[in-house]
């Protein structure tokens, strides 16, 4: 039981670490305080939904299909409604509430679309389903499978930002967006960019997701207030702060799921926030401010 | 010689990678001017964050009255008596003159509220000679006068200790004499004050003591003239040729 | 506008909004109620939100608060101890919140209310299954409509009235301070974090209140109905049409949203969410200092040109 849930806990750790990931990029970068984040996620999850059930595309092949997608979508998400808020915005924290503003009302757009077109009812298909027994615990192969896909990703995504130019600008400005032009980065393309990516990451996780969570179009909320504190608790801004963040909440909550009570998840959640607040509010692999 | 006001010993700070203040340790005894002097970067403004509370020494400690601050949170350090100006000017934008001062009054050690502080603000902007224009709009003021302000703001805390952060840059000759006579003013009223500073003529005709710094490091104390005539310092203002 | 002038006005405008139980018919009543509700909602949203620009999305956790509390305690106890129970809870909630996150910038306050109701009616849900084993609660007190009404009213009264004071007060000057420069006032003695928390634990409790004293209208209720996040959102935009700036404000974003959210329930249930969001998209990106602020700036650039 215990090495189930240790099992369990780092895969969904690993879900969570993904999404947060691309909300990490587009804070940490772009300081747009996405709110909407988890209903990108849900919406590739019903596209792989859709995908699979009928066109018969299996969800690996689905990436291929959903994630440049979520990257066009959300780089003219970017360019058409977010630029105006930036170039309207006297300084971050202005942007900052414009953005939390702006994006409260994607959500409820995305999640109205996603009612109309699906209802509230709750949808899920079976794709590699069996079980697989690994260090004595026996865990769904589809879980693992989606487990090493985001492991994939996000070395791939840390290789890029620190192997590459381009990647290099992206950290460049999430650091300092002031001093980044000085060294001719063209700062509102690359925050463009790192939106784009971060659309692209969690819709990466929902698809991913899709394979073993049955899901509706009202979760997506859930999923952007724990990507928001994983976001937190990591680090503005740092890829590792999310792995390890996102792994520890995905442990704290399967363990508190096995052994306490799965109606407390959320409470969990909130319990690791309330600590992380009080004890250090710039994150574990953060900077401190004052 | 009586116990120092301001005591800083060990005082140091980074910033990532940076060391922005390293090791630094000066004394100020009560009713002094002393100028904290070096080029730019050399941490000076940093020094004085730390000693206001908007900064948190990483090693060192910062007393005053022999009262450990290091740590403290700068409201707790203004009501303690420590006042301070901003290196680039902080004026309350929403606030006319007198609602500037009076929210200097309102919070200090011994507030003031209602028509007294009303008086006192009134009192404060004659003192720096912003006289009359206690209902003018902080948009309407010239960059001295928002100086003037901020400096009334300072006052109305009834501070024991006076930080200016480079409070007389950017001013024209005439406005400068003006500002280094308000600033003598002030040392009779039993005020003690820090300031940092890189006019020379101000240092020369304020300063009883200094202390230079470069790269966050300490590399010169005394007088005025024996610091500013030290090779040292030379060499850190204008480089090697000159020393 | 001369403030005596004003006073007179004011009573009178509520005088006259008191008597509106004594000619309204069922519907009528019915909607006076659900505009008395938001107005004092989103007051009390505009009063904490509106200065220090910290956004909460958490007006539903405390309404559902208050609203579950009277519904828990229906019964049992007098009205006005249930009242005062409600706004206990409501009130130790927010500082829980404001202690937390105030100290820190926004995007930490944000993020936690966020989620907030969702936390809340998770917590009561658990409890209720788990431990009193009853979820949703019937409601038969005997409080009729018009009760309701002129409890609103006097809410409404009071949380302006709270608003003038503090904007006179020593803490309406803190706040105005830390609106211009949180910096500046941290050095000028003002307890910043102190400061936020006092506002927002106000602001809180008006919304506890007003929950509490809405709950006999619903005759059963349950987490979800107390909780429900879109009261949150409806809130929000309801203030940001009508202003943030000025605590009158959201008056006159209140009043045209409830009318059209009537309106898109009746006719558009399925497409609700869609509209609401475009409407509130719009409202950001061509309104954001909403009615208010539009007609000053109006007012004030006909002023500069002639």
């Amino acid at each position: 039981m215990f090495a189930a849930a240790v099992t369990s806990g780092l895969v969904l750790g690993g879900m969570y670490a993904l999404i947060a990931m691309g909300l990490t990029l587009q804070y940490g970068v772009a300081r747009i305080m996405n709110l909407a984040h988890g209903e990108l996620m849900i919406a590739a999850a019903f596209a792989a939904f859709w995908l699979f059930t009928s066109a018969a595309v299996n969800p690996l092949v689905g990436l291929l299909l959903v994630v440049p997608a979520a990257f066009a979508i959300s780089w003219a998400i970017y360019r058409l409604l977010l630029i105006p808020l930036v170039a309207r915005a006297p300084n971050r924290d202005a942007l900052e509430v414009d953005s939390i503003l702006a994006t409260f009302g994607m959500l409820f757009v995305i999640q109205g679309v996603m009612l109309v077109m699906f209802g509230g009812a709750y949808y899920s298909y079976s794709f590699l389903a069996f079980p697989v027994t690994i260090a004595g615990a026996t865990v769904a192969a589809n879980r693992l499978l989606a487990l090493a896909f985001a492991a994939v990703i996000g070395v791939a995504l840390y290789l890029y930002l620190t192997r590459t130019r381009l990647g290099t600008a992206v950290r460049a400005v999430a650091v300092d967006p002031q001093s980044a032009p000085l060294v001719a980065i063209d700062v509102r393309a690359t925050a463009a960019l790192a939106f784009a990516f971060g659309g692209a990451l969690v819709a990466a996780g929902g698809v991913l997701v899709s394979m073993f969570l049955t899901f509706n179009a009202n979760i997506g909320v859930v999923f952007t207030m724990k990507a928001l504190i994983v976001v937190i608790m990591g680090g503005v801004g740092n890829l590792l702060g999310c792995l390890v963040a996102g792994l520890i909440l995905g442990l704290a909550e399967t363990f508190v799921a096995t052994f306490v009570d799965p109606g407390l998840t959320l409470a969990t959640t909130y319990a690791i926030f309330l600590i992380i607040l009080l004890v250090r509010p710039q994150g574990l692999f953060g900077t401190a401010s004052r | 010689m009586s116990a120092p006001l301001l005591e800083v010993a060990g005082l140091t700070r980074r910033f990532g990678g940076l060391v922005a203040v390293d090791d630094i340790s000066l004394s100020l005894q009560p009713g002094e001017i002393m100028g904290l002097l070096g080029p730019n970067g050399s941490g000076k403004s940093t020094v004085l964050n730390l000693i206001s509370g908007a900064l948190r020494p990483d090693h060192g400690s910062v007393r005053l009255n022999g009262h450990e601050i290091g740590a403290a949170a700068p409201h707790r350090i203004a009501r303690l008596g420590v006042a301070r100006t901003f290196q680039l000017v902080r004026v309350l934008g929403s606030l006319n003159c007198r609602e500037n001062v009076l929210a200097g009054l309102a919070f200090g050690r011994d507030a003031l509220w209602g028509h007294p502080a009303q008086q006192r603000a009134d009192e404060l902007l004659a003192r720096v000679g912003l006289a009359g224009r206690a209902n003018t709009a902080t948009a309407e003021l010239t960059y001295i006068d928002q100086k003037r302000l901020e400096l009334a703001r300072a006052l109305a805390l009834d501070p024991r200790l006076l930080l200016l952060d480079e409070w007389l840059a950017g001013l024209n000759p005439t406005e400068l004499q003006d500002g280094i006579a308000l600033v003598r003013s002030l040392r009779g009223e039993g005020l003690t004050i820090l300031l940092v500073e890189h006019v020379m003529d101000a240092i020369r005709s304020l300063c009883d003591r200094c202390v230079v710094m470069n790269a966050g490091r300490k590399i010169a104390e005394g007088a005025p003239d024996a610091v500013l005539a030290e090779a040292e310092v030379i060499r850190a203002y204008l480089g090697d040729d000159d020393a | 506008m001369k403030p005596a002038f004003l006073l007179a006005a004011a009573t009178v405008a509520v005088a006259v909004l008191a008597t509106v139980p004594l000619y309204a018919n069922g519907y009528q009543l019915s909607l006076a109620i659900t505009l008395m509700n938001y107005t004092v909602l989103a007051t009390a949203w505009t009063l904490f939100s509106g200065p220090t620009r910290y956004v909460s999305l958490a007006t539903v956790a405390f309404f559902g608060i208050g609203a579950y509390t009277a519904a828990v305690l229906a019964e049992r106890m007098a009205w006005p101890w249930i009242l005062l129970i409600a706004l206990a809870v409501g009130l130790a909630v927010a500082l829980i919140v404001g202690l937390s996150t105030l100290r820190l910038s926004g995007v930490y306050f944000v993020i936690f209310t966020f989620g907030l109701a969702e936390l809340i009616r998770q917590i009561v849900t658990w409890y209720e299954v788990n431990v009193t084993r009853t979820l949703g609660r019937y409601i038969f007190v005997g409080i009729d409509p018009a009760d309701i009404y002129w409890q609103l009213l006097g809410l409404a009264v009071l949380v302006f009235a709270a608003g003038i004071v503090i904007r006179r007060s020593r803490l309406g000057l803190a706040l105005r301070v830390i609106g211009d420069d949180e910096t500046v006032a941290r050095h000028v003695g003002i307890n910043t974090t102190i400061a936020k928390v006092a506002l927002f634990a106000l602001s809180a409790a008006f919304m506890t209140l007003c929950g509490a004293v809405m709950a006999p209208r619903w005759t059963y209720i349950d987490p979800a109905i107390a909780f429900s996040p879109v009261v949150s959102f409806q809130v929000l935009i309801m203030a940001l049409l009508g202003g943030v700036h000025r605590l009158y404000g959201p008056l006159f974003g209140v009043v045209p949203l409830v009318l059209l959210f009537e309106f898109l329930l009746a006719r558009f249930p399925n497409h609700f969410s869609i509209l609401v969001g475009l409407a509130f998209m719009l409202i950001v990106y061509a309104i954001p200092q909403g009615i208010v602020g539009f007609v000053e700036r109006m007012v004030r650039r006909k002023g500069e040109a002639a």
